[in-house]
């Protein structure tokens, strides 16, 4: 790693005035992503914000759904009682993610806020506009079999790879932060994430130095839960594609560069389509790069059983 | 030279009387590894702290360096040396042997401007710490010029040749065979190249005392290494000393050593302090050697019956533009099943890819993913039981070289295997069984493995104390050296094993050939039997000879050791008695084994069975392994604990190489993909259920004076295509390219209905 | 920056480039040299240690940020003299081989059960409200962030599944 300075912020208030103050600043959680980047010299803040012990873990309620502190850890969130009853969806997703080590010490910021998992991104060798904008994009004429099926630009195909965000966008969270400017924001979780355009390094609509507090989740919709994902094998590893569902509400990951609200499947089953029919419309748009073909059908058939299973988990 | 013959003799191991040869005894290191006691070769303690050497790779895969600036590395806060080819210390040009009789020659670091492989160590960074050390690093910068590569297996088939030195195999008339038969099959599988993963990165340590060089590494093969840093350095060998005490994984790619070797020692003479290098994970997957990928035509041709008239197996495989490698994944047909018209050979092509090389099972590992699922198709084709097929064409001697079996208990796995496993309870039609999710499917295949012996010295002595201490120039990367050689002393002298003290991993000690080819045990097993034989010899000579012994007179032929004494018939004394009276200096003895002169004359291998039942999500082709069984015959058990973890290893990569792992190439670039664990799949523990080894009595006399065999590496051979022919049985989708992962199956199933 | 932690009970304070790791503050710093590099990149489990009691991945974590913390390396459980009971098990399984995963896969197994004995679930735990129960494939999904390329795998279930009891 490069250089850097470190300090621990006694306040979320006082982890924006920093960030805001110091250059080439960044906030760490859990360190799982930005350590791993910053290794690699993908990542060179100079400045870390320790924002992991603020008080921000805790989950509670609030209107009749449930608070998540930014900073409560994955494994805290997977073994909430009012979680594991009321939003299983979000369990599940969460717990099919990395490993119990690395669930112990991401946050749910971190997680939300975790870089792309796309090879070229990894390799400093290859080109990548996300890693070095105008460099060009490795993956799209290269070894590109888990690249995005939906949202991709030609200067970007690569997806978002958290599993947990995938249930949260289903449940239609949102997320609270604080400004630089020392403001409470609060918006859908759904507009955090942008789609890669132009501007494949720019990944959401946070304002640099922005300190998410928490995430926000609504009373459960009615009707089952359910999460699926299929990987390269078991435990411990990236999925190829995953389906969330809550009640009416499905949202895909790992195919897009934003976990992706399937709003065109939602409005056909409302309409009376089968579910088959549904997805279709989904993913007519889906475009493919040679390698990844199998994930529109492979998406296509994880959301059919995930909608079974959560019409048998509302049984 | 002596004879197989002689081997047949009886000895205190084949006799047993101490009870610890066989047993399933604890690993002798274990007590150290399960506390993080043992120390592997990054950990060592150096005689003062150690500065931290960071190597950095070629951006690359073929071309020149034309202009490398250090300045800004060299000036960061505790940097020591920023070195390229333009400022590293001369080092004997690559491939000098200066003493004829070395057994690796010189492996220059940093050599010159030319870079002939993606992530080929360019520049080197000392620090005084391993953060100033990694932080320099990035700030190194080196420009190329890069010249045209290539690096595309599959679109070079065509360039491929005869290996050097080697032709095709045929025996008979293969085309008329194949033509003349009724059922026919000729298909063609793919495997990728796959890198070895071992846990711990490669890593040196490494000091000068006066003009020692003294390192520690992580390698599976003492002499070579020493010998090919002494002529590196262009210093006597005996100048070096190499201790590779604690190894974390080989599995072939630590067989030969690496510039982290060269770097540290190169770096601890220049800096005149301990020096310390380790591999990143991301070095290992370019920096070391892997299995290269192949492609394997196999074309069978039987009667009705399922005789086998014609059987081929043809592998196209790639190594190093520089290199010699040849993954020989046709070889083991050689002596597998019985057909009179037979052809087997290999096609290389040379690329720029990293260097190609040995991975645990060399050739079996490959070769049997192709034609032990050709059985299984064979076996569907004629409407036969795949166990039966492989059964009517067991042959009789080496069906190439019609030399006896020295022992061969393949068809006894298979049918033990069978019962234990239930395979009754296989439905032979693909695609039938359900439980919940999943569609359950069985397969089988068969394994086998060449088994070898390799010249060996080993040195015994016991001290006053009682303590027989076992002295041994080998390797333990896993496999259990350190425990089998304690059991073969103990038994020999007749000791507890808490009387057993080995040391193994030292130049100095009396050389045997390292961990490899799963010769390992046998032959520092071997050697160390003679040197136990030895000094029993020498303390039996003791004991008569000395009028104090109650022994004294009796003939040295009759002198028994067992539990710590020596005796003759009621006559006994122990052991410290007599060490402390009549050697006070204590006694020691020398042995070695070498390979009996006509060993050659008979057909050698280890064999078994794998039994795989696996589930296939049918929804996104997802695989797992739900229970998995092997029986394996593999000469006399040592010590059945550490040799069924050996088996149940291997099956497991077998598991991986079905359905997990490999790299992928980008041809663009020459270099692989996926070079973290993150992306380079190996088997988890989520990915498996119950899984064993069971292993039939054989004592294979023709083998060594021990009777044992090698099992590191069987378990390996012929694993993957039982999971395989699993997948076909639960989905009725055959992938013949492996690894079978979800992308590969999902047409299949769609296509089958699912 | 100086830090202060204590590590195996004891507390340990020095002046650290923030850089530093918690991993290579233990094996370089400290000399603790049990916990293992096999990736320094979370995808092992090699360096697998407890933290405040629960196990996390030393590599992806650094030493300034524990500042205060309690941690528990593989030299804090137990000595070859006087084995943990876990050690214990690990040793009579031959849950090892080349013994490089093993610190890890230890010290992850340990906090594992203390996972399952709060009622924490796992990707196997089909019905997220009723109390876990360590079945074999649960104890698969649970040691699954630790990998080990020798394979010991099934040694390794068979060794856990006797410590707890
Ligand atoms: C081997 C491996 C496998 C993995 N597999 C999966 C998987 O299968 N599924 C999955 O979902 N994830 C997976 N992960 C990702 C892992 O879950 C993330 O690394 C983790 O969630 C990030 O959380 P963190 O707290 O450690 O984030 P950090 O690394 O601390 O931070 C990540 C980013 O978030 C920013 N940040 C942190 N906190 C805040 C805040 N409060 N406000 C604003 N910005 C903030 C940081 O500046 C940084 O940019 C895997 C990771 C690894 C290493
Ligand atoms: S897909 Fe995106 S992240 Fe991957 S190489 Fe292209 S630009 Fe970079
Ligand atoms: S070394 Fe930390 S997870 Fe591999
Ligand atoms: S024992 Fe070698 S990696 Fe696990």
């Amino acid at each position: 790693m490069r250089p850097f300075t470190y300090e621990r912020a006694a306040s979320a208030d006082e982890a924006v005035k920093a960030a805001a103050a110091t250059p080439g600043a960044r906030f760490i959680a859990g360190g799982t992503n930005l350590l791993d980047l910053m290794k690699l010299d993908i990542e060179r803040p100079q400045h870390l914000i320790d924002v992991a012990r603020l008080p921000l873990g805790a989950i509670e309620p609030a209107g009749g759904g449930l608070r998540i502190g930014g900073m409560a850890t994955n494994s805290q969130v997977a073994a909430d009682p009012q979680v594991r009853r009321r939003y299983p969806v979000l369990a599940q997703a969460i717990l099919s993610g990395g490993s119990p080590q690395l669930r112990n010490k991401a946050s749910v910021a971190g997680n939300l806020l975790q870089r792309t998992r796309c090879a070229y991104f990894y390799d400093t060798s290859k080109p990548c506009n996300k890693r070095a904008p105008g460099s060009g994009c490795g993956a799209l004429e290269g070894l590109n079999r888990n690249a995005a099926i939906l949202g991709q630009s030609h200067a970007c195909i690569a997806t978002h790879p958290s599993d947990m965000a995938v249930a949260l966008v289903a449940l239609e969270a949102e997320v609270e932060t604080l400004t630089p400017s020392g403001e409470a924001r609060r918006f859908p979780l759904a507009e955090l994430h942008r789609l890669p355009g132009e501007t494949p390094h720019v990944e959401t609509h946070l304002i640099p130095g922005e300190l998410i507090t928490a995430v926000v989740l609504p009373p459960p919709p009615a009707g089952g839960q359910a999460y699926r994902k299929a990987r390269d094998r078991a435990s411990y590893a990236g999925g190829l594609a995953s389906v969330a569902v809550a009640g009416a509400r499905l949202a895909l990951g790992m195919v897009a560069h934003k976990p992706w609200r399937a709003t065109q499947v939602e409005q056909a089953l409302a309409a009376g389509a089968t579910p088959a029919e549904a997805i279709g419309e989904e993913l007519k748009d889906a475009a493919t790069a040679g390698r990844n073909d199998f994930k529109v059908t492979l998406t296509a058939r994880l959301a059919m059983a995930a909608l079974a299973q959560a019409e048998g988990d509302a049984a | 030279m002596s004879s197989v013959r002689d081997w047949e003799a009886s000895n205190p191991i084949k006799e047993g009387r101490q009870g610890v040869f066989g047993k399933p005894v604890d690993r002798y290191e274990g007590p150290l590894k399960v506390t993080g006691a043992a120390p592997y070769a990054y950990e060592v303690e150096p005689p003062s702290p150690a500065a931290y050497g960071v190597m950095i790779g070629a951006e690359i895969a073929c071309g020149r360096i034309v202009a490398a600036d250090i300045a800004e590395a060299q000036a960061q806060p505790g940097v020591r040396l920023v070195w390229t080819h333009a400022n590293a210390p001369a080092q004997a040009p690559k491939g000098t042997r200066k003493h004829p009789r070395s057994t690796s020659p010189s492996r220059p670091a940093l050599e010159d401007n030319r870079v002939a492989y993606f992530g080929q160590p360019v520049a080197f960074v000392v620090a005084d710490t391993l953060e100033q050390a990694v932080g320099a690093s990035h700030l190194v910068r080196l420009s190329y010029a890069e010249e045209p590569q290539n690096s595309d297996f599959h679109a070079s088939l065509a360039e491929a040749v005869d290996p050097p030195g080697e032709e095709d195999v045929e025996i008979g008339d293969f085309d008329a065979g194949l033509a003349a038969s009724a059922v026919k099959l000729d298909e063609t599988w793919t495997t990728p190249i796959q890198n070895h993963v071992q846990m711990e990165p490669c890593a040196t340590t490494a000091w000068w005392d006066g003009e020692t060089c003294v390192v520690h590494t992580s390698v599976q093969m003492v002499k070579p290494a020493q010998h090919g840093l002494a002529e590196t350095l262009g210093i006597d060998r005996d100048a070096v000393r190499l201790l590779t005490r604690y190894i974390g994984g080989g599995f072939g790619g630590k067989g030969q050593t690496y510039d982290d070797l060269t770097l540290a020692a190169l770096a601890a003479r220049e800096l005149r302090q301990p020096v310390k290098v380790a591999f990143t994970r991301r070095q290992m997957m370019h920096g070391t050697i892997h299995r290269p990928a192949t492609v394997q035509r196999v074309r069978l041709g039987a009667d009705r019956d399922g005789r086998l008239n014609a059987m081929s197996i043809v592998t196209w495989t790639h190594c190093h533009r520089d290199g010699q490698f040849t993954e020989h994944a046709s070889n083991f047909a050689r002596s597998l099943y019985a057909a009179p018209n037979r052809l087997t050979g290999h096609r290389l092509v040379k690329l720029d890819l990293p260097g190609a090389g040995p991975m645990r099972a060399p050739g079996e590992a490959s070769g049997t993913l192709s034609l032990e699922c050709a059985m299984d198709e064979l076996a569907e084709q004629l409407g036969l039981d795949p166990i039966e097929l492989r059964i009517r064409n067991e042959p009789e001697a080496d069906p190439e070289t019609g030399k006896p079996f020295s022992m061969r208990q393949l068809v006894r796995c298979m049918t033990e295997g069978a019962q234990q496993f239930g395979w009754d309870r296989r439905n032979p039609k693909p695609g039938q069984v359900r439980d919940g999710r999943w569609l359950v499917g069985l397969g089988m295949a068969a394994a086998i493995r060449g088994n070898f012996l390799l010249p060996a010295k080993c040195s015994f002595s016991v001290d006053v104390d009682g303590i027989v201490t076992v002295r041994q120039g080998m390797t333990d990367i896993g496999t259990g050296t350190y425990t089998v050689l304690a059991q073969i002393a103990a038994e020999t002298l007749g000791v507890p094993l808490e009387k057993v003290r080995v040391e193994i991993g030292d130049s100095e000690l009396p050389p045997a050939p390292g961990s490899g080819g799963q010769f390992g045990a046998a032959t520092a097993g071997s050697a160390a039997l003679d040197a136990g034989m030895n000094l029993r010899k020498a303390l039996a000579e003791l004991a008569v000879n000395d009028p104090a012994s109650p022994l004294h007179g009796a003939a040295v032929e009759a002198v028994a050791f067992h539990d710590g004494l020596i005796a003759v018939e009621n006559r006994s004394e122990t052991l410290v008695d007599l060490v402390r009276r009549s050697a006070p200096q204590g006694l020691a003895a020398e042995g070695e084994i070498r390979p009996a002169a006509d060993a050659r004359n008979w057909s050698q291998h280890t064999y078994g069975a794998h039994f795989c039942e696996v589930g296939v999500d049918p929804v996104t082709g997802e695989t797992r392994v739900r229970r998995m069984l092997g029986v394996f015959a593999a000469g006399r058990i040592v010590n059945a604990k550490t040799a069924r973890s050996q088996l149940t290893g291997g099956m497991i990569w077998g598991v991986a190489s079905a359905i997990h792992e490999g790299n992928a190439v980008d041809a663009r670039y020459g270099s692989l993909i996926n070079q973290d664990l993150a992306q380079y799949m190996v088997t988890v523990q989520a990915d498996l259920g119950e899984l064993d080894a069971v292993m039939l009595d054989e004592v294979d006399d023709k083998a060594n004076p021990l009777g044992i065999k090698g099992v590191g590496e069987l378990g390996n051979s012929g694993a993957g295509a039982a999971v395989a022919n699993a997948i076909y049985n639960a989905c009725g989708v055959r992938v013949r390219d492996y690894p079978i992962t979800p992308d590969k199956l999902l047409p299949g199933l769609i296509r089958a209905g699912f | 920056m100086r830090t202060t932690i204590t590590v195996n009970g004891e507390a340990r304070t020095h002046d650290l480039d923030p850089r530093t790791t918690l991993l290579d503050y233990l094996r370089e710093t400290l000399r603790l040299t049990g916990a293992k590099k096999g990736c320094d990149h979370g995808q092992c489990g090699a360096c697998t240690v407890l933290v405040n009691g629960l196990r996390i991945n030393a590599c992806l974590s650094l030493a300034v940020a524990h500042d205060g913390d309690e941690v528990v390396s593989i030299e804090g459980l137990g000595t070859p003299d006087a084995l943990h009971p876990m050690q214990q098990a690990f040793l009579k399984h031959d849950a090892l081989q080349c013994g490089y995963c093993t610190p890890g896969q230890i010290c992850s197994a340990v906090a594992m059960l203390e996972e399952v004995a709060a009622g924490w679930p796992s990707q196997e735990t089909a019905d997220l409200t009723a109390p876990v129960l360590l079945t074999p494939d649960e104890l698969r999904e649970r040691m699954s962030g630790n990998i080990c390329r020798c394979s010991a795998y099934p040694q390794i279930v068979a060794a856990i599944a006797e410590a707890a009891g």
